[in-house]
């Protein structure tokens, strides 16, 4: 299922290094603290893992790797946010999961072209809230090989 | 009965069904146009079928009532109750033809002359009232079809809910050992594990279908390949009812259909060339599925020209991949594996039949995709041979649970061939070559890699380690693991898109603890670990090592000169180790050379008086070793090892001398290494190795072809204190039973000529005075095959030929339990 990023609605609120992101919330099903991971050796830096999430297999994707950001501290354990892209299930790991907003379309706005390659490559641009929100783009997020450069 | 009849059966019950009742309804509503159309359809269909299928009694019927349909669609006849009755009787006389069918699979005799006459008076117009109402059709419930559809989608969907349903169980299984719950809920869980592992058989079963699925497109190929190479092919199918997963046959299809094409096209001659070759005009396929263990086995044969290995060498020359020197060396076998190189397809011009494109390589990866391997054998002139093993199925698998960098990966079992425990220290370590690193493995060397290495995870600290031996292909290899914990039955998950590019994984599963494991992927792990031209090389060793499998009584020897020009040899596992001593730490103690070594004083001797010590520098030395004590023989120099089927020309008239035997072309003699040990050891008046209490003295047979091992066998026997007989074959063997003669344990070679090993147990534990001897198997492959069809003999034990250790220790065992 691919989603319009630009046409507003409802967005799950995620943070990541201090930054607020929107995930389409029509593509989200399930939100929960990560568990253990298995590591998945030589498999591309951003997927963090593999894990069972009731009964199936859900591949866990680091976005602080997409988005180029250092790594996590320890002790703060992240959360998941379960999305399916072509039938499979992704856990895109966050630092927290905030609250679900809704936003017009009319805010929308493409990204500032200052925006650093690695998060253009992932974002599908940003909404002028009272605070701003980048709005993450699940399917990039998945095969962007800039994101994995940066 | 019949695949085709069978699923013909099926649909046509139920399509009778549907027309009973629609005639009916047609009845009330004559004018209903779609009605009409339908049943006719139907009819027809029936009738279509039947002449395929070649029933003719079925076909005129459903041929006469089709007519009377056909004429009142087209406006002649109008529907009336003579009509449908008439109609319906004929419908009765095709299901009283069906059951019988269903019955006997043939068509009953007789005809149905009565009821065809009725049907064609009603089609020309003439019927009113005649003939008896259609009855109540007799016997609608007598048997229901034996078989009903399933759709494919509900099967994968039953197998993906069973899939589940294991991991659940054995999730819960996990827990109750954890828990250590009550005899009750343990005794529940057996009985509930029991019914998935039959649920679990059962839905397997439905998707297992038979091999003949696959080949059914083949006859009619092989017919048009023929004319189109102007070659007379005959193809013969066998064991065409053996079943194999659906998944997996739809994976198979196509490389067989390759594989026929090129049989046809490539390895048969034209009937020019069958007739100079003084063969059949008609060239034969033979196309053989059977089961073996947990595979299916399909072998693809053809009588033709065999694989032409001069232009397969030339072309692997000219492509880089051996140099000339080295593919003159090559055995036909190994040449033959060539074919599965890309772009070395044999074909001198490109047919249109074989085409460009798909070639061996290709075949071979789809095989061994789906975890199957592909080999080939060629004889020229005769044919050739390719044997393709296929797992039962892909959805459930058993593996070996190993670590490695901290982390759990899952082996499927079907790709180890043995587990090998191997520390920095003792017989089996790893040792480096350069950068490559081995394992000295039963006289071969294997190429190992380390799993942590290769995953890119940090080295374990610990010493111990394992490898697991894996089988990719014809290529073996070791993986290094850390640890090795359980095998356990899991269910396949292909990987998620984002790791598809990763070639070392065929998989995840969730394991019992609801964790989830990566399935490493054997054939990926050889291409990452081994260098391409590594991995060739390795290709070939593994070749000579099945050769060695093959031909049984090919040894590995150690050729050395020692006090005269001529070459002298020892078998190469009889020499645990080669020194070479500093001249001047030999010391002299009872009248001989000895030195310091290993905590030990090692007697040094030489081959006989001629030979002499080195008055200086470094003296090479062999050691043997038995039972802790090592002793060594002194040489001149260490020559070669070579491989060779040795057969020896017995001497004997000298002491330490077996005899003499060519090897590597070259008359060498063969030494006696237990008559050196012996020699050796006699001063410090030790036994080689003590037989425990009670196995002293015990009678052994020793039967075995080959006149080395005898001689072999016997000092080393008798050293450890039993009392040895040989007999050169099985049936001298009986001889011995028949006159009476009684052992405490039968040691008995498995390849022999006359009576093979396998037989003779089969024989001796069958009835007779040595049924309830022990008896173990001496084997040269201690293949899992072999092992398990000499276990079914009658062998209680297996072991390696040149495992001396182990032999004792095992003939200890066995004879401490026949004692007691």
């Amino acid at each position: 299922m691919s989603i319009d990023l630009t046409r507003g609605g409802e967005f799950v609120t995620v943070q990541l290094g201090g930054q607020w992101l929107g995930i389409p919330v029509l593509g989200v099903h399930d939100v929960m603290r990560m568990g253990a991971l298995t590591r998945v050796p030589r498999a591309p830096p951003r997927v963090a893992g593999v894990m069972n999430l009731r009964g199936r297999i859900v591949t866990a994707i680091d976005v602080r790797r997409c988005l180029g950001l250092a790594a996590r501290d320890v002790g703060t354990p992240p959360m998941g946010v379960v999305v399916e892209q072509d039938g499979q299930p992704y856990a895109l790991v966050v630092d927290g999961v905030g609250d679900v907003v809704s936003v017009p379309a009319d805010r929308y706005e493409p990204h500032p072209g200052t925006l650093s390659p690695a998060w253009r490559a992932v974002t599908g641009g940003v909404y002028r809230l009272d605070e701003l929100l980048l709005v993450l783009d699940v399917g990039r997020l998945l095969v962007s090989d800039l994101a994995e450069a940066a | 009965m019949d695949e085709l009849l069978v699923d013909f059966l099926t649909e046509t019950a139920e399509n009778i069904g549907v027309v009973d009742n629609e005639l009916v309804r047609w009845e009330q509503n004559p004018t209903d146009r779609a009605l009409l159309d339908n049943i006719f359809r139907l009819v027809h269909t029936i009738k279509g079928t039947c002449g395929f299928l070649n029933l003719p009694r079925l076909e005129a019927l459903a041929h006469a009532g089709e007519t009377v349909l056909g004429r009142v669609r087209d406006g002649k006849l109008t529907v009336s109750t003579p009509v449908i009755t008439a109609v319906l009787a004929g419908l009765d006389g095709i299901k009283a033809i069906l059951r019988v069918l269903e019955a006997t699979g043939r068509e009953p005799e007789g005809g149905d002359a009565d009821l065809i006459a009725r049907l064609e008076r009603v089609a020309a117009g003439e019927a009113t009232a005649a003939g008896p109402a259609a009855a109540e059709p007799e016997g609608t419930a007598a048997r229901a079809p034996q078989s009903i559809r399933v759709s494919v989608e509900l099967l994968e969907q039953l197998m993906t809910t069973v899939s589940e349903l294991v991991l659940t169980r054995n999730q819960l299984m996990q827990i109750a050992r954890q828990a250590g719950e009550g005899d009750a809920y343990t005794a529940a869980l057996q009985r509930l594990s029991q019914c998935v592992a039959e649920i679990q058989d059962g839905v397997m079963q439905t998707r297992m279908q038979p091999v003949s699925n696959a080949w059914a497109a083949l006859p009619r190929m092989v017919r048009n390949l023929a004319l189109d190479l102007g070659k007379k092919i005959e193809l013969e199918m066998v064991g065409g009812d053996t079943e194999l997963d659906r998944q997996l046959l739809e994976l198979i299809k196509d490389p067989l259909a390759h594989m026929v094409r090129n049989a046809c096209d490539h390895g048969l001659e034209d009937p020019a060339g069958r007739a100079a070759a003084g063969k059949r005009a008609a060239g034969r396929l033979r196309l053989n599925a059977f089961q073996e263990g947990g595979h299916i086995v399909i072998e693809l044969a053809d009588d033709g020209r065999g694989l032409n290995l001069a232009r397969l060498k030339a072309k692997a020359v000219e492509a880089g991949l051996l140099r000339e020197r080295e593919a003159a060396e090559l055995s036909y076998a190994q040449a033959a594996k060539l074919m599965f190189h890309a772009g070395l397809s044999t074909a001198e011009t490109v047919t249109a039949v074989s085409g460009r494109g798909v070639g061996m390589d290709v075949v071979k990866a789809n095989i061994e995709k789906i975890g199957g391997t592909i080999e080939v054998d060629s004889t020229p002139g005769r044919g050739t041979r390719f044997t393709l093993r296929i797992p039962l199925t892909l959805a459930i698998i058993p593996v070996l649970v190993v670590a490695a960098g901290g982390e759990r990966f899952a082996v499927p079992q079907i790709a180890v061939r043995e587990l090998v425990g191997a520390g920095s220290e003792g017989e089996t370590r790893i040792e480096r070559l350069h950068d490559a690193q081995v394992l000295r493995l039963r006289d071969r060397l294997l190429p190992v890699v380390g799993l942590a290495t290769l995953l890119g995870l940090p080295e374990s600290a610990g010493e111990e380690s394992y490898v697991v031996v894996a089988q990719a292909g014809s290529f073996s290899f070791g993986i290094v693991v850390d640890d090795v914990f359980d095998t356990e039955e899991i269910v396949v998950k292909p990987v998620a898109p984002i790791l598809a590019g990763v070639t070392l994984y065929s998989g995840n599963a969730i394991l019992g603890d609801g964790s989830v494991i990566m399935i490493l992927d054997v054939n990926g792990i050889a291409a990452v670990g081994g260098a391409a031209g590594e991995r060739f090389e390795s290709d070939l060793a593994a070749d000579a090592d099945e050769q060695g499998a093959a031909a049984a009584e090919r040894d590995a020897m150690l050729v050395f000169r020692a006090g005269s020009p001529h070459p002298k040899a020892v078998p190469l596992s009889l020499v645990s180790r080669i020194e070479e001593i500093a001249v001047d730490r030999l010391e002299w103690s009872d009248g001989g050379p000895v030195v310091q070594y290993r905590d030990d004083i090692m007697p040094i001797l030489t081959v006989d008086a001629a030979a002499g010590l080195r008055p200086a520098g470094r003296q090479p030395v062999l050691v043997f070793n038995d039972g802790g004590r090592s002793v060594g023989l002194a040489v001149d120099e260490v020559v070669d090892i070579v491989e060779d089927i040795i057969d020896i020309r017995l001497s004997g008239e000298i002491g330490g001398r077996l005899g003499s035997a060519v090897i590597g072309g070259r008359v060498t003699e063969v030494l006696d290494a237990g008559h050196y040990l012996a020699l050796g050891l006699r001063p410090a008046a030790r036994p080689l190795a003590a037989p425990a209490a009670g196995t002293a003295g015990a009678a052994i047979l020793v039967v075995d072809d080959s006149a080395f091992f005898r001689n072999m066998l016997r000092p080393l026997l008798s050293a450890a204190g039993y009392r040895v007989t040989t007999a050169a074959s099985a049936e001298e063997a009986l001889r011995l039973r028949e006159a009476g003669r009684r052992y405490d344990l039968i040691l008995s070679d498995v390849e022999m000529p006359g009576l093979s090993g396998v037989e003779f147990a089969r024989v001796v534990k069958d009835a007779g005075a040595w049924a309830a001897t022990p008896m173990i198997a001496l084997s040269s492959t201690a293949g899992d095959a072999a092992q398990v069809s000499g276990r079914e003999a009658g062998f209680d034990d297996y072991i390696a030929k040149f495992d001396r250790l182990s032999l004792l220790a095992l003939l200890e065992r066995r004879l401490t339990k026949v004692a007691a």
